[in-house]
């Protein structure tokens, strides 16, 4: 399996984990009157500020055979969690949590109180609510969340590294590759793949920049035809 | 009217309300309001407690303390720890916002509160709706397609779909012509007619009374200060801010010099003392201060000193200043104290008006009202 294929997988995993897990967070983090609600915004904001390299010594102690991480799995599964696509993903996932959440948060705020109090006078209670009001307002911000959390893991270097090792065909993603190539004076390859990278980016973040600027809106995202 | 009102009065609403909305704010609304099926209007300045009001009875903010009954069914009690939620309570609530759900069409909007009817008869249901308001050519189009009566309308539909047993609407009509008002308001009553619900209509305009007015319950600051016919209410304030907010053009400052009861009237010296008018008897004693409340229209304006009046204040002033605005002329009357006096331009021309000249203004007793 080349590094390339092995990055979109990773990156289309953690992007749908963390929408999954990311909805839930940044409605309660939205909504929420609690006083304490800064430190969970701290938290999820922490892996911006982090080194990747502190995040991903962290996961991998946690991950390792003596960490509690790795014991759990151990226990489940009957293998370890380092070095693994699935311990790559978790790590990604932590890693790539502030990409997933804070679009989504930014969005459930702006949707106008007003609209979910008429549909809970409507009769809809607050899941209803969520799914028939907030959701569709929100889908810029969810397509934003998705996309950009596969863009971060696709680029993730550090915490890969720390957590999965360098096996071929099982951890080594496309920067790694690059990194790999590079260190072995292979510099035609390490470019083809560093180039597509590039334009993957830039590509994604075009396409961010535009559903949010509604430049270009998707027939499901199209309500405020103007 | 009234004999179907009360065919059907045990769906009535009934309230008492104890509500602190913000723990370091001095405002406190404590109210009992009761509305009869029909139109009521909850009269009063803005910042009174009309939308916390309505807040707490469609449940969106809970009461500190308090009952709210509509019909049979006890939506909140804090005594019995009763407390059901908004989306059960069978109320509908239409904001000033309007809140329409820009990504549905007017016709998913309409249709949101109907989730758990049986197909065929929330078609029927819809139908019905689209056609009572007017919107049935608009079905396919969004909120932001329309225009602000269209919304309006599309609102109200919305909510009435649903057969609530209640309807609150805060400023609906806000910012449209007295036409379209008077068009959607003749819709709303013709809905009502069948269906014969309580109706609590927050405005802060004058002329929407006048234009509903069934009841009105006047409140400010929090508390109810008065409520019954709009007349009754309105046209004798017994409440400074809601003399201004009634539209009183004239609050002036007085002085009671004597009562004299078998003419049911009393003696009041306005302002420094600069001249004398006769007004109802009220409890009050000779020397204490009050304030008087007379309406612009409600003065008579003469260029000559009139004679053979039954009007008993006749007061002697210079004209001050005169401004045409609209179809009515907003003169200032200098008697000692300063009157604002509204007449129409034919008089300004008859009259030969015009600032500097002498005039003299005739007061009905019972067109100056005291407040407290």
């Amino acid at each position: 399996m080349n590094s390339l294929a092995l990055s979109f997988e990773l990156a289309a995993c953690v992007a749908a984990i963390l929408l999954l897990i990311g909805t839930p967070v940044a409605y309660w983090l939205a909504y929420t009157h609690w006083r304490g609600k800064f430190l969970l915004e701290s938290i999820v904001a922490l892996p911006l500020v982090l080194p990747p390299t502190v995040l991903g010594f962290y996961a991998l102690l946690a991950m390792g055979p003596r960490g509690p991480l790795g014991k759990l799995w151990m226990a489940l599964f009957g293998h370890g969690l380092a070095f693994t696509f699935s311990g790559l993903v978790l790590a990604s996932v932590v890693y790539s949590f502030p990409f997933g959440v804070q679009p989504l948060i930014a969005s459930f705020e702006a949707v106008d109180p007003r609209l979910l109090e008429a549909s809970a006078v409507l009769g809809s209670g607050k899941w209803e609510t969520f799914l028939r009001v907030i959701l569709p307002l929100s889908l810029p911000g969810v397509v934003t969340a998705g996309v950009l959390s596969f863009a971060h893991t696709l680029g993730e270097f550090g915490v890969v590294l720390m957590v999965g090792g360098d096996l071929a065909g099982v951890t080594r993603t496309a920067s790694i590759d690059i990194y790999d190539r590079v260190q072995t004076l292979e510099y035609g390859e390490a470019n083809q793949l560093a180039l597509l990278l590039l334009a993957i980016a830039f590509g994604v973040l075009c396409l961010v920049y535009a559903v949010n600027r509604r430049v270009w809106t998707p027939a499901w995202t199209r309500w405020s035809a103007k | 009217m009234d004999t179907m009102e009360r065919e059907v009065n045990s769906a009535a609403l009934v309230a008492c309300i104890q509500k602190k909305p913000r723990a370091d704010a001095s405002f406190i609304l404590d109210v009992s309001v009761e509305a009869p099926p029909g139109i009521t209007i909850l009269f009063g300045p803005s910042g009174a407690g009309k939308s916390t009001l309505l807040d707490c009875l469609s449940g969106l903010v809970r009461p500190d303390a308090g009952k709210i009954v509509v019909g049979e069914s006890v939506l909140f009690d804090s005594a019995l720890r009763i407390d059901i939620p908004p989306q059960k309570r069978g109320i509908a609530y239409v904001f000033q916002s309007l809140a329409l759900f820009p990504h549905l069409s007017v016709e998913q909007n309409i249709e949101y509160g109907l989730r758990d009817i049986p197909d065929q008869d929330r078609r029927r249901r819809i139908e019905e709706i689209l056609q009572a308001f007017g919107v049935e050519n608009l079905r396919q189009r969004k909120p932001a397609q329309i225009s602000g009566g269209e919304r309006q309308r599309t609102a109200l539909a919305r909510s009435l779909v649903t057969e609530p047993s209640l309807l609150l609407l805060d400023e609906p009509l806000t910012g449209l012509d007295a036409e379209l008002k008077a068009a959607i308001v003749e819709d709303l009553r013709a809905w009502n007619v069948a269906k014969c619900i309580p109706i609590l209509y927050v405005t802060h305009s004058r002329e929407e009374v006048d234009a509903l007015g069934d009841r009105v319950i006047a409140i400010d600051n929090g508390r109810v200060l008065s409520h019954g016919a709009p007349m009754e209410v309105l046209d004798a304030p017994r409440r400074k801010r809601l003399a201004q907010a009634a539209g009183f053009e004239n609050l002036l400052d007085a002085t009671v010099v004597d009562l004299r009861e078998q003419d049911g009237v009393m003696r009041l010296r306005l302002g420094e003392g600069a001249c004398e008018i006769e007004v109802p008897l009220a409890h009050a004693a000779a020397g204490d201060h009050v304030q008087v409340a007379i309406r612009a229209g409600d003065i008579l304006l003469a260029s000559e000193r009139p004679r053979g009046l039954s009007a008993r204040n006749v007061i002697e002033g210079r004209m001050t200043s005169l401004e045409q605005r609209g179809t009515i002329c907003v003169a200032g009357v200098d008697c000692g104290v300063m009157f604002v006096v509204h007449v129409t331009p034919g008089a300004v021309r008859t009259l030969e008006l015009a600032t500097g000249k002498p005039v003299w203004l005739v007061l009905k007793t019972h067109s100056c009202h005291l407040v407290d």
